[in-house]
């Protein structure tokens, strides 16, 4: 079950926007910076397929500048 | 012990999102995540938010920490504080998690037969009386001493001072500020008559052109880094990073330009040639307001035991100042430092553009070194020839590493030489001194006795035979380390230890006090700008832990010091924030009131009518002047600042056929200095959990060196093992390599040199010779 954690940059502008949209995204978690133009994103998906999806997914925001993973982790199932 | 599939991935998930805001901090210092701070709050949390100043490093900013039922469980930057503007860095935002590590000290620990045994407070502070008792007895008081710290508060410090100076009557006092800050107060001392900055944070909304002399602001002053990239990004100042490696803050500059050790001497000297020969020189400023000094040279580097230097000083004409410049032409100077023609006259351009307001910032790279007080003296002459100095936004800024280094070692002066108001060596400073301490005026020696390098080689020597140690951990700080702690070992030598957690230093000590610790007392720091800050008892200590100060006042009364030591135990700090500040009344240097502290988010002296005072030696902002001029330079008798003629000189290690490489060390942004509290805080001690040593990826290469290799390290005093990193944080240049020091498992200071600046005593931790082979 990969989780991985990503700085994601808006557009100018865009950040309120960004934010929206990666939170309508039921397995990302959305940290947004109080201070600057820049987002935390923490995705949690079942296998690295979903994965992929889920990352052309993101990747296809218009508001999203760039996406720069920072960390990437496989966790076993639960259950 | 077994940890759920569930539990885990929602460890690796606060781990995933650590990371990122790790990541993001290096990126952005200063950044905010407050959706995450109020996510990690306890359901409910009713907290009670109170205000201190950051533990850690010597920036001072302000935070706020949430209590929950008599627990402190989160931090945040005060808006309110002029110093963060609300932010905050990666390790203040943890800094509460630090106090609650599992093996913190609560009792205190006596070693007998070689194991350490629980006892009462009072079995352990009647053993360290009788002990100091004793060593005096049979030994002189010299025989004693105490070293401290810059994380001493005021008040731990001017207890200390106070009992050893003005009480016992030795001047055996120290602090490991010697280590990081004593070239900064000697290039004061020396230029202007009188200690710390002129300016302040302010500067940075005022200036053009930030100059960073070997000075890694991103990682190791990371809140007020941020404050310069906002000011680029509102303004569109230039950050100018020069240093002797690439590192986050060079990749962050507008320009890097990178210098061979020991060569920014050099690179000073040329600037200061090409604002003369170019007619850049303020001429009525430095007419009215400078004087001429050149001092002795080739000083040695104070590598033998006892070494002692005085400089004399002698006046020298402006011409003479000229000529000596002569041997500092860019193009010369080219060629010992690898910097070009180019680039010296790129930075000389900006300091003698008089449409430019110029910040030069400062900390280790400059202090840390063998020729420190000279560099000092020489950023201080860029500034004073073109008058550049003491105004909003022209500013030569020591920065400093400590929370208090300033407040309690500099002002408070926990130095062999130093005195609250003055030094020991004047007989009205001793006077002035032992008036208030209530103390005959004999008591305080008028001679200095050991700077730090010395006083561990007076502990080896047996010269002193007894050393209380607080808030500090020689034992991975020292250089040349072996050599002390095998001194600390030594059969006749009794070390106390206060700490709150178990280090290296605590290993070596006969009693071990548990400490009470930040915010679990009450106390003040001063910070690099002047600004003292108060901070209230918020929670209980753990156990039996005691605050530094209440454990020297209890052996002052053991001692039979009663009379000086009258503090009532509820009311100590106020009673001696109230003294203390009696030594610095007057307009040069009143401390503000403690019921303005309290409600402040602190107040920078010199504290006058009511107001702090920005900027010094300026007539439009600071009291004291009363020269009827612009700038008054009150610190020297005659109000003038000292233009020195300092020449480069070369380290005393240098690179050799035996040892190619140069070594330098330092930190990192995750752990604050030895690692002691940062490495108890589970997500710093994940995102940087071993030291490292980072090599020329070039030359790695060559050398056929990846990241993980094992890489032994020798110098002449002894050989390490660490990790190698290629590519990774920090980028040095060929035949150069760098450590940092936080790791207790991986000393690197068992191989760095004892070489220190002969004017300041600070050793030089930057600059040695060693071989570097993959094993």
């Amino acid at each position: 079950m990969p989780i991985k954690s990503y700085l994601a940059h808006p557009h100018q502008g865009k950040k309120q926007e960004l934010v929206h949209e990666l939170s309508s995204i039921s397995s990302c978690e959305v940290i947004p910076a109080e201070n600057n133009d820049l987002v935390i994103v923490v995705t949690e998906t079942n296998n690295n397929t979903e994965d992929d999806i889920l990352k052309e997914k993101i990747e296809a925001i218009e508001s999203l500048k760039l996406l720069a993973m920072v960390s990437g982790f496989d966790t076993p199932k639960s259950n | 012990m077994y940890t759920s599939l569930t539990n885990r991935r929602e460890f690796i998930k606060k781990m995933a999102v650590m990371s990122a805001m790790t990541a993001a901090a290096t990126m952005f210092p200063g950044i905010l995540f407050a959706e995450e701070q109020e996510r990690n709050l306890p359901e409910n949390a009713n907290l009670d938010w109170k205000k201190a100043p950051c533990r850690f490093c010597g920036v001072g900013c302000g935070v706020l920490i949430g209590i929950d039922n008599g627990k402190a469980v989160a931090v945040k930057g005060d808006p309110k504080s002029p110093v963060n503007k609300g932010l905050c860095c990666v390790k203040g935002y943890h800094s509460v998690i630090s106090i609650y590590g599992k093996d913190r000290l609560t009792k205190p620990l006596i070693k007998k037969n070689g194991k350490y045994v629980e006892t009462s407070m009072k079995e352990a502070l009647d053993l360290i009386a009788s002990k100091m008792k004793e060593t005096i007895s049979n030994h002189g008081k010299d025989a004693v001493s105490i070293y401290g710290s810059g994380q001493w508060t005021i008040p731990d410090g001017y207890v200390a001072s106070k009992l050893f100076k003005g009480c016992i009557g030795t001047n055996n006092v120290e602090a490991n500020a010697r280590l990081c800050m004593a070239s900064a107060v000697t290039g004061f001392m020396t230029s202007f008559g009188i200690d710390e900055p002129m300016g302040c944070y302010d500067d940075i909304d005022h200036a053009d052109v930030f100059v960073l002399w070997g000075n890694n602001m991103a990682e190791m002053h990371p809140v007020l880094f941020s404050r310069l990239l906002d000011q680029r990004l509102k303004r569109g100042v230039k950050i100018i990073d020069f240093a002797t490696r690439t590192t986050r803050t060079s990749m962050a500059a507008d320009r890097s330009i990178i210098f061979q050790p020991q060569t920014d001497l050099a690179v000073a000297n040329a600037i200061c040639y090409e604002i003369i020969n170019n007619g850049w020189v303020n001429k009525s400023f430095v007419e009215k307001h400078c004087n001429f000094k050149k001092g002795l040279t080739n000083m040695g580097y104070g590598l033998e035991d006892h070494y002692s230097f005085d400089d004399k000083p002698e006046g020298i004409t402006f011409e003479a100042f000229k000529t000596f410049l002569q041997d500092y032409t860019p193009e010369k100077v080219a060629k010992i430092s690898g910097v070009s023609a180019k680039d010296i006259k790129y930075m000389a351009s900006y300091y003698g553009d008089p449409n430019k307001k110029v910040m030069s910032l400062w900390c280790m790279g400059m202090n840390q070194h063998t020729r420190g007080t000279w560099i000092n003296n020489l950023v201080y002459n860029i500034h004073l020839l073109t008058g550049k100095i003491s105004e909003p936004g022209n500013s030569p800024f020591s920065l400093t590493g400590q929370p208090s280094a300033c407040g309690t070692v500099r002002e408070v002066g926990t130095l062999t030489h130093k005195l609250p108001h003055g030094v020991v060596t004047n007989k009205e400073h001793r006077e002035f001194a032992a008036k208030i301490w209530d103390v005959p005026a004999e008591n305080i020696p008028a001679k200095p006795s050991y700077h730090t390098v010395e006083m561990f080689r007076a502990l080896d020597r047996g010269d002193i035979k007894f050393m209380w140690i607080q808030v500090t951990n020689p034992m991975v700080t020292m250089p040349k380390l072996k050599r002390y702690r095998d001194a600390c070992e030594k059969e006749g030598r009794f070390i106390v230890v206060s700490d709150i957690y178990p280090t290296p230093t605590t290993d070596i000590a006969d009693v071990i006090l548990p400490s009470a610790m930040w915010i679990e007392r009450e106390g003040m720091y001063g910070n690099s700008e002047r600004r003292t800050q108060y901070f209230e008892k918020m929670i209980e200590p753990s156990g039996e832990a005691m605050s530094d100060t209440w454990q020297i006042v209890e052996v002052a009364k053991r001692l039979g010091y009663e009379k000086q030591f009258y503090y009532n135990e509820d009311t100590h700090i106020e009673e001696i924030y109230n003294e203390y500040r009696r030594h610095h009344e007057g307009n040069k240097h009143a401390m503000a009131p403690l019921e303005v502290l309290k409600a402040e988010p602190g107040a920078q002296w010199p504290y006058v009518n009511g107001k702090s005072t920005k900027w010094r030696f300026n007539a439009d902002y600071d009291p004291a002047c009363s020269n009827g001029e612009q700038f008054h330079f009150y610190g020297n008798p005659d109000g003038k600042a000292i233009i020195w003629q300092r020449p480069y000189e070369p380290a005393p290690e240098i690179p050799d056929d035996d040892y190619p490489f140069w070594l330098c060390t330092g930190r990192v942004v995750e752990h604050w200095h030895t690692g002691s509290m940062t490495r108890r805080i589970p997500v710093l001690h994940k995102a940087m959990p071993h030291a490292y040593v980072e090599l020329n990826p070039e030359q790695a290469k060559e050398m056929q060196i990846q990241t993980g290799d094992r890489i032994k390290l020798t110098t002449r005093r002894g050989e390490i093992i660490l990790p190698a990193s290629v590519n990774e944080r920090g980028v040095p240049e060929r035949n150069q390599v760098f450590v940092p020091f936080f790791d207790e498992n991986m000393l690197i200071n068992d191989v760095t040199l004892d070489a220190f600046c002969p004017i300041s005593k600070q050793p030089d931790y930057k600059k040695c010779a060693v071989k570097v082979e993959k094993v």
